[in-house]
């Protein structure tokens, strides 16, 4: 059960998109974004696609990884759908009871799903080729302007970091708590809702206790190593811009560009 | 009680690139108020092992039997309360406000409440060696020592037919681990219930079991007495155990000519077989 919680789930490799700079991503990603919200029309959006297209096939990652992705986003996918197709005015084709569809917003609807869905693949994309660590790394550089006015950038990157580092952590310790209090009979699994709540007191208190000495030894060990943040720091991995990064970069602009003009 | 474990076999991450056979048609029974002794390397499949037995872990093919019943063919938690589980650093697991609420967890969960719950939390602690003035105690404001043994009196409360230990005295000092394992002798002795310790240390099983499984790479390697087992000492070396140190040592000895009698397993032993030939 909790071996399913994936967050920002990274599937390594050695395609063109995994050895991007991360920054570059980023920033790919951004511009992405802003070229499908501002496509209108068909042209626009068949550019927006070829686009994500192309990066999808050069990631060298199966197709079937980033439907099981979409798998839990259908509910809002159809929901969506269905309201636009039945709240946009225009030309009826179809009518029953106080239910109107119109041309309008049928397309509006073949549209605004069209936009989620490349929306979504275009993020997962990112976490897919990306390492959590090599994101948050980025993230830093990318917001280090920031500290200009006084935005603590650098701790927030650690604090990420050390978050994605622990979840993996803190998954086996719940497994083995909940495993030794089922030994003592505690049960986890009561159709009884208010027995299942008082069943996760012998849990999360072992559990914040653990969460606590561990933060206090990360801590110690880190400043035995002489941790005082980011002042002068520097680092195990340098980001280098190489060709395929500057040429990335533009050919995204250029489409960016063409999507603005061709609208 | 009558334990039985036949032809299981358990697999991690089935279906996935990262699959990996833990346990592969393990055979393995421990009769009635016998104490066993598990060994095996990290990753040999000891955990995965103990944790079929009282059904926190459902086999992938074969079947676990309690007195000749397949435990998943009834209540799990009942199999819960006949083969307690004591896990590795279980002083991981206390967290309730007093020492005695936290011992009392598991009994309570039987459905003891009253006098009884109060005799059980009581004979737990005893059984243990911790005084009853800790009773009202905190348990974060133990030592590390008496956290484990308060930790360890929560499944002796529940007075388990079979009681099971993964590697109880790690981490704990010379002296606390010889206390600790005394302590679980005591409580074998007494109340003649089955007792399964699993440990990576040769010395502490050599002293204390009446018999000894080792496991490697997911399957029974062999059994026996620990001094068949110990016997053994190319087969464990070949699989990267060892034997008992002084058992080591009189082999070593033996080997030179000494005259000695490399079956010792302990430090005892050794003492009394060189003062017999001196």
């Amino acid at each position: 059960m909790l071996k399913d919680i994936t967050l920002g789930q990274f599937f390594p490799g050695k395609s063109v998109i995994h050895r991007l700079d991360p920054r570059v991503k980023l920033t790919l990603v951004t511009l992405f974004v802003t070229a499908l919200f501002t496509a209108r029309g068909p042209l626009t959006y068949a550019l927006v696609f070829i686009w994500l297209a192309y990066a999808v096939i050069a990631s060298r990652l199966s197709l079937r990884v980033f439907f099981r992705g979409l798998r839990p986003l259908v509910f809002i996918l159809v929901f969506t759908a269905i309201l636009n197709a039945l709240y946009t005015q225009g030309e009826i084709l179809f009518s029953w009871w106080i239910i109107k569809i119109t041309r309008e917003g049928l397309i509006m609807a073949a549209y605004m799903l069209a936009r989620i869905l490349m929306l979504v693949t275009g993020t997962f994309l990112l976490t897919y080729t990306t390492s959590p660590i090599m994101l948050t790394d980025a993230l830093e550089r990318v917001l280090k302007p920031l500290k200009k006015i006084k935005v603590p950038v650098h701790e927030l990157a650690m604090m990420m970091t050390i978050a994605l580092r622990f979840i993996p952590t803190l998954i086996e310790e719940t497994q083995k708590i909940m495993s030794a209090q089922q030994a003592r009979g505690a049960d986890f699994e009561s159709p009884n809702l208010m027995k299942r709540v008082k069943a996760m007191i012998p849990l999360l208190v072992p559990l914040f206790v653990s969460a606590f000495q561990r933060a206090e030894d990360l801590a110690v060990a880190m400043e035995c190593r002489c941790y005082n943040g980011g002042v002068g720091r520097t680092r195990m991995r340098v980001l280098r811009m190489g060709f395929i990064d500057y040429a990335a970069l533009t050919a995204a602009i250029a489409l960016c560009a063409a999507v603005f003009i061709l609208r | 009680m009558f334990l039985q474990v036949k032809n299981l076999t358990h697999i991690y991450g089935a279906g996935t690139p990262f699959e990996r056979k833990a346990l592969d048609g393990v055979d393995f029974s421990v009769g009635p108020g016998e104490m066993r002794g598990i060994i095996g390397h990290t990753g040999s499949g000891k955990s995965t092992l103990i944790q079929h037995l009282n059904g926190l872990l459902k086999p992938h093919g074969g079947s676990v039997l309690l007195d000749g019943k397949d435990i998943w063919s009834g209540g799990i938690r009942e199999v819960r309360f006949k083969v307690g589980l004591v896990f590795q650093y279980p002083e991981y697991q206390l967290f309730e406000e007093t020492v005695a609420a936290d011992v009392a967890f598991g009994p309570k969960n039987m459905g003891l409440s009253g006098a009884e719950l109060e005799n059980r939390v009581d004979e737990a602690l005893a059984f243990v060696g911790l005084d009853r003035s800790v009773k009202e105690k905190s348990p974060f404001d133990l030592s590390g020592g008496q956290k484990r043994r308060a930790a360890i009196a929560g499944v002796i409360a529940m007075r388990p037919r079979i009681l099971i230990l993964d590697e109880p005295t790690a981490g704990l000092d010379p002296h606390g681990r010889d206390a600790l394992l005394d302590r679980i002798k005591s409580y074998h002795r007494e109340l003649g219930g089955t007792v399964i310790l699993v440990t990576h240390s040769m010395d502490e099983l050599a002293r204390t079991v009446d018999s000894v499984t080792v496991l490697s790479n997911a399957r029974v390697l062999t059994e026996g007495t620990p001094r068949e087992v110990f016997g053994q000492a190319e087969l464990l070396a070949r699989h990267g155990l060892a034997v008992p140190g002084v058992t080591a040592v009189f082999h070593r000895l033996a080997a030179l000519g000494a005259g000695v009698d490399p079956s010792v397993l302990t430090v005892d032993e050794a003492v009394d077989q060189l003062i017999v030939n001196s």
